[in-house]
């Protein structure tokens, strides 16, 4: 192993408006190493592998490749000189091929011409699927696969580059078990092959089982490094999120109310199938998978964004029909979305403005806009929830991810629904906002309303869950009691493991 | 590899030939050698512009300054040629592409280097090109015995039985299929329409994709700027007036998606060849010509509606099941 | 930038600050120069008369512009609405030859406006396709039923006292056209402004998708808007068949870019989501004035097409190039 980092970076520092990303981190990667990123959402993780292969552009600081000082203007830049990132959220092209998906940025030609070579393209495609062991049609365009084997391309399109520097960006989120031993065995001819791989996930197991060396991360903060055999999971745990984690939940045990929701036989033709659950008043109930396990979908399914083919509602023990998102939040289902900047705020009107859009012919009953009265309603919830903004005024663009993700149950809470879905309720934001979401929902709880959860992580769902269901491929799995929870179990179902004992 | 014809261009094929047929059993004449071949003539320069419009959809663009930039184009060089007529037309018709593509240029830069959507700077621009004409012909015409007896010649004269005017168009589909399948700037003009993000990251400068694909329809206006002038043997300021729409609907009907990122050459040029057909085929059938364009128009509707069914979204594909119906 | 600390009712920051200036102001600004170079290079340039008869010549489109204005901002367009306009004359053109009365043939001509935009909405909102695909195909669907029905005739079989609309005036030099278009200024400026409906159209063309996620009924608030345009173009249509006193199928050719322009020109963002009616308002106006001035110099009108392209990119493109400028100074 060598001591010499192939890949380095010394003061980095990326500002965005309202946020500081990343502040003066530093990081190593040793060639034919695995270093592992650890650090919580919204720690500056994806910042970093972004400033590091050519999207952003760091304000401050130095990236050396190989002893000499780079600069990575375009992401073209970064590929040339052999490094490479697997995204998160794969960032590929629905339209093109498989084949044409991986060779896009570095096509294969052919004569004076440079005419495309596609049938070396396609012949080297299949050899790099056959590698990694992907079933993967490479004629097929990409908007028919499933998201596992969209990964997989990307994967196959990440080796398709002669790579010196490879970054595994939360590869195995969305991978099955199976895959995710697939993935291994890449990393490791990648590691025997001399590539200088850094490697982001949230699951230790994983970490302690491929990563040679670690580097952590907190609110965008370099925290420290060094080998992996010189550190337990317990304390990268307190590194990552600063204190222990016993203390980061606030959950108080409610005594339970009455039947408020009921989902039965929940279908989707290609989604979901079969799903049925109950909620009672004063209940947080946590949806456990992996990204794309179906959660999201099942959740806008029952707000009435799409449509099942069947299934039934109960609210309160009255069957409710619901075609739109107007016809749940009438009949007091509300829903925190995902993807808050897309689905939840309009970003260019302001906070009062966003907080009285569901229900703006009830405030103005007949018709006409009353601003005192809006900016009234805004001014209790904004303040209750106590979104950090100069006033109600401010476009909610210009704040940050956790206010305005207050800003969006503020939104809710001011419509007094009956259930609250919020659907990683917390990704993206930074530590203090976190733990404000937390103790806000168990104030939730405690006023009564139902509250499901949907989180891809895992102590988040064992913090504050009642109850967690956890679903895998459209599927529910199995359902855990508080007191029965077990973090193993809980990911083994997750991820597949448990499918043939609990469902026959 | 991919298949040569999608649904929706077999589609258009059986459409055309049902059409075509179908007028041919009631008048002879029609399915003749010689009106095929004059009917494609007369489509030719609807096909060259389609494809440059493709091009610039694909990228989510849209441009509206096609016909304009024609019309000033077939001005200047049918002045050029009735005030010196020893000129050799090869050169001014190469000049007129020149000039079309300056024009692209125009409007590609804009679009690049400020981000102003395609549709405000193409409208600009078609304002600007009309009045442009104005100001250099005074509002007068260049008629036919003011060109020279070469310059409308051209376009007229026959290669094995086909006129110039066709090859011009059959030429220009050879190189743009070459060019979308087989050029690195193709196929990145389809990736940077189909996802600008995912181009970034791969390295693609998306505004630069887009300014190929305007100064490419500039370049293929400038050129049928000739061609216009020469075959109709007249030059005026609403030359091609309202063309701008023709091309696009030829490009709708061919299933080019406005959402970029979609379209391929036959659809475009089947897209053309249906226009052409209706329009050559009305007078046959002793429909009224007024009938045109309600037809053209009922297409297009009918065209985005069948596309917009077929590509309804079904969802995301999670369950298991469900995902071994598509990959085969 | 000063901070105004909360109070009940505070005012938005930035009011008077010079970088937040609304357009409208640049907007009167140029408006009011290109009125005094105007009235300085032509004497008959002041003259009510003139002025009135210069008001002819733009308030039909501006009509439309209106509430093609709010469908802009909810991300949708129109480009079928000259195409209406024909229509909806040739509808009133065969009425008045059937022998109908004033009221009814108004009220058809409005009718089919408002079908033609239900047709349009219909279209859009169903099948989720482009607004600009479908209104580009409806445009020739429009106008094109006008010519299969009209032919090259022409209907000019219209009852006395139909000129009013188009000809008629109010009050000394205020014609019925232009009153009527600052009442249609007023509605629409409340109606966007001042309504529930207005600032669902701004949370639309902001963000369909968290639009509807807060319980938006999106479809119909866009059907709705189109059957206002269409409803509109109808009026319009009135207008200019009154004004002209016949129908051809080539009645109000190639209107539709110009209506665009008014509005793209009064500062409302093409992408959608913002956009005043104040801002078309005066744009209507320096498009009148720019056109009035020229042709009173004897400018042809052709050559205005250049100078409205190129203020239509420029007024685009000026705050674009602003900002990087100020970009890389500091």
């Amino acid at each position: 192993m060598s001591q010499t980092p192939f890949y380095s970076l010394r003061g980095i520092s990326k500002a965005f408006p309202g946020v500081k990303a990343l502040d003066e981190v530093q990081l190593d990667l040793y060639p034919g190493e695995v270093m592992a990123l650890i650090g919580e959402n919204g720690a500056g993780k994806s910042t970093l592998v972004k400033t590091m292969t050519g999207i952003y552009q760091p304000d401050s600081g130095e990236l050396k490749l190989a002893g000499e000082s780079i600069h990575l203007a375009t992401p073209d830049a970064a590929r040339k000189l052999g490094i490479t990132a697997i995204h998160q959220e794969t960032v590929l092209f629905d339209e093109l091929s498989v084949t044409e998906n991986i060779f896009t940025g570095h096509h294969l030609t052919r004569g004076p011409l440079k005419m495309l070579d596609w049938r070396a393209m396609r012949s080297q495609c299949v050899k790099i699927l056959a590698d990694i062991e992907a079933q993967i049609d490479p004629d097929i365009l990409l908007k028919h696969l499933s998201i596992g084997q969209r990964h997989m391309v990307a994967i196959a399109r990440a080796l398709s580059f002669d790579a010196k520097v490879v970054i595994l960006d939360e590869p195995t989120a969305a991978l099955s078990i199976y895959e995710t031993q697939e993935l291994y065995k890449i990393v490791e001819k990648l590691k025997s092959a001399g590539c200088a791989i850094m490697f982001i996930s949230h699951k230790f197991d994983e970490v302690f089982a491929i990563a040679d060396r670690y580097t952590v991360f907190r609110d965008g903060c370099f925290v420290d490094q060094g080998k992996i055999i010189d550190i337990t999971q317990a304390q990268l745990v307190t590194m990552m999120v600063g204190r222990t984690v016993d203390q980061v939940y606030p959950k108080e045990n409610i005594p339970l109310g009455s039947n408020v929701l009921k989902v039965a036989n929940f279908s989707h033709p290609t989604e979901f199938n079969d799903l049925s659950f109950e909620l009672r008043a004063g209940e947080i109930l946590g949806f456990y998978g992996l990204v794309g396990a179906g959660r999201t979908e099942l959740m806008q399914a029952i707000y009435g964004v799409s449509k099942i083919t069947q299934g039934s509602i109960e609210v309160e023990g009255v069957s409710v029909i619901i075609h739109s998102p107007a016809d749940a939040i009438k009949a007091g289902i509300v829903y925190v979305p995902e993807e808050r900047q897309s689905q939840g705020v309009v970003l260019d009107l302001p906070i009062d403005q966003n907080i009285t859009l569901p229900q703006l012919s009830k405030i103005n009953k007949n018709g006409l806009l009353n601003q005192h009265s809006e900016y009234a309603l805004a001014d209790e919830y904004a303040s209750r929830l106590r979104v950090k903004a100069p006033n109600w005024h401010e476009p909610v663009g210009n704040l940050s991810g956790g206010n305005q993700q207050k800003v969006v149950i503020a939104k809710w809470l001011a419509t007094q629904p009956k259930v609250i879905i919020l659907d990683e309720p917390t990704k993206g934001i930074d530590i203090s906002s976190k733990a404000a979401v937390h103790s806000f929902m168990s104030e939730l709880v405690k006023q009564g309303l139902a509250v499901i959860m949907v989180s891809s992580e895992l102590p988040e769902v064992m913090g504050m869950s009642d109850r967690i269901i956890v679903m895998s491929e459209g599927l529910q799995v199995c359902e855990f009691n508080r007191a029965d929870f077990n973090a193993e179990k809980i990911v083994s179902a997750a991820s597949g493991g448990l499918n043939e004992k609990t469902i026959h | 590899m991919k298949k040569l014809f999608t649904s929706r261009e077999a589609l258009l094929c059986i459409l055309i030939l049902v059409m075509t047929l179908s007028v041919g059993a009631i008048a002879d004449d029609f399915l003749s050698i010689g009106n095929l071949l004059s009917i494609y003539n007369d489509t030719s320069i609807l096909i060259i512009l389609a494809l440059g419009q493709m091009l610039v959809i694909i990228t989510r663009c849209i441009d509206l300054s096609v016909a304009a930039n024609l019309a000033l184009t077939g001005m200047v060089i049918a002045m050029i040629n009735s005030s010196y007529p020893d000129f050799p037309v090869p050169l001014l018709v190469l000049f007129g592409a020149l000039l079309g593509l300056c024009m692209g240029m125009i409007n590609g830069l804009l679009v690049w280097k400020l981000g102003i959507p395609a549709i405000v700077v193409t409208l600009g621009t078609m304002s600007i090109y009309r009045g442009v004409i104005f100001l250099l012909s005074d509002g007068s015409w260049v008629n036919a015995h003011e060109m020279s007896k070469v310059f409308m010649q051209i376009p007229r004269s026959t290669f094995i039985g086909v006129a110039l005017l066709s090859w011009a168009s059959i030429i220009t589909v050879a190189v743009f299929y070459y060019f979308t399948r087989y050029a690195r700037t193709g196929r990145e003009i389809y990736a940077a329409g189909n996802s600008p993000t995912a181009a970034f990251y791969t390295g693609i400068d998306v505004g630069r994709s887009q300014f190929i694909a305007f100064s490419l329809s500039g370049l293929l206006a400038g050129l049928c700027g000739y061609l216009w002038v020469s075959r109709y043997a007249v030059a005026y300021v609403d030359v091609a007036a309202g063309f701008e729409l023709q091309v696009i609907s030829a490009c709708v009907i061919g299933g080019i998606s406005i959402m970029g990122g979609i379209g391929t050459v036959a659809g475009c040029v089947l897209g053309a060849l249906f226009l052409g057909v209706i329009n050559n085929a009305l007078p046959v059938i002793g429909v009224s010509p007024f009938w045109q364009m309600a037809i053209s128009g009922g297409v297009i509707v009918l065209a985005v509606i069948a596309s917009s069914r077929a590509e309804q979204k079904s969802g995301r594909i999670i369950l298991k099941n469900a995902v071994l119906a598509p990959s085969k | 930038m000063q901070k105004i600390t909360t109070q009940k009712w505070p005012l938005p920051k930035d009011l008077f600050s010079i970088k937040k200036l609304p357009w409208e102001f640049f907007l009167i600004l140029i408006t009011v120069f290109v009125f005094i170079l105007s009235a300085y290079a032509s004497p008959y340039f002041l003259d009510p008369w003139n002025l009135s008869d210069a008001t002819f010549n733009f308030v039909e489109k501006a009509i439309v512009a209106l509430p093609l204005a709010m469908l802009i901002i909810c991300r949708d367009i129109d480009l079928s609405v000259a195409s209406i306009i024909a229509l909806s004359s040739v509808a009133m053109g065969f009425a008045a030859q059937y022998g109908f009365n004033i009221p009814v043939i108004v009220i058809i001509g409005i009718s089919v406006g408002m079908l033609c935009g239900l047709v349009n909405g219909a279209v859009v909102t169903h099948f989720e396709i482009p607004a600009i695909v479908v209104t580009i195909g409806t445009m020739s669907l429009f106008r094109g039923i006008s010519y299969i029905l009209l032919g090259d005739q022409v209907l000019k079989d219209y009852p006395e006292g139909f000129d009013y609309f188009g000809q008629g005036y109010i009050y000394w030099v205020f014609s019925f056209e232009f009153m009527l278009f600052l009442v249609a200024t007023l509605f629409f400026y409340f109606l966007l402004h001042k309504t529930n409906f207005g600032r669902r159209c701004y949370a639309i063309g902001n963000n369909p998708t968290a639009a509807f996620y807060s319980g938006i009924n999106v479809k119909r608030h866009r059907l709705l808007l189109f059957v206002i345009v269409g409803a509109l173009a109808g009026v319009a249509a009135v207008l200019l068949t009154s004004r002209l006193g016949s129908t051809r199928p080539t009645i109000a050719l190639g209107w539709e870019l110009s209506i665009i322009t008014m509005v793209v020109l009064g500062g409302v963002n093409i992408m959608g989501g913002a956009g005043t009616i104040t801002g078309v308002f005066i744009a209507v106006f320096l498009m009148g004035i720019v056109t009035f001035g020229l042709g009173l110099l004897n400018v042809p009108g052709i050559v205005m097409s250049i100078i409205i392209g190129a203020m239509l990119i420029s007024v685009i493109a000026t705050p674009v190039l602003i900002k990087k400028f100020s970009q890389r100074k500091g």
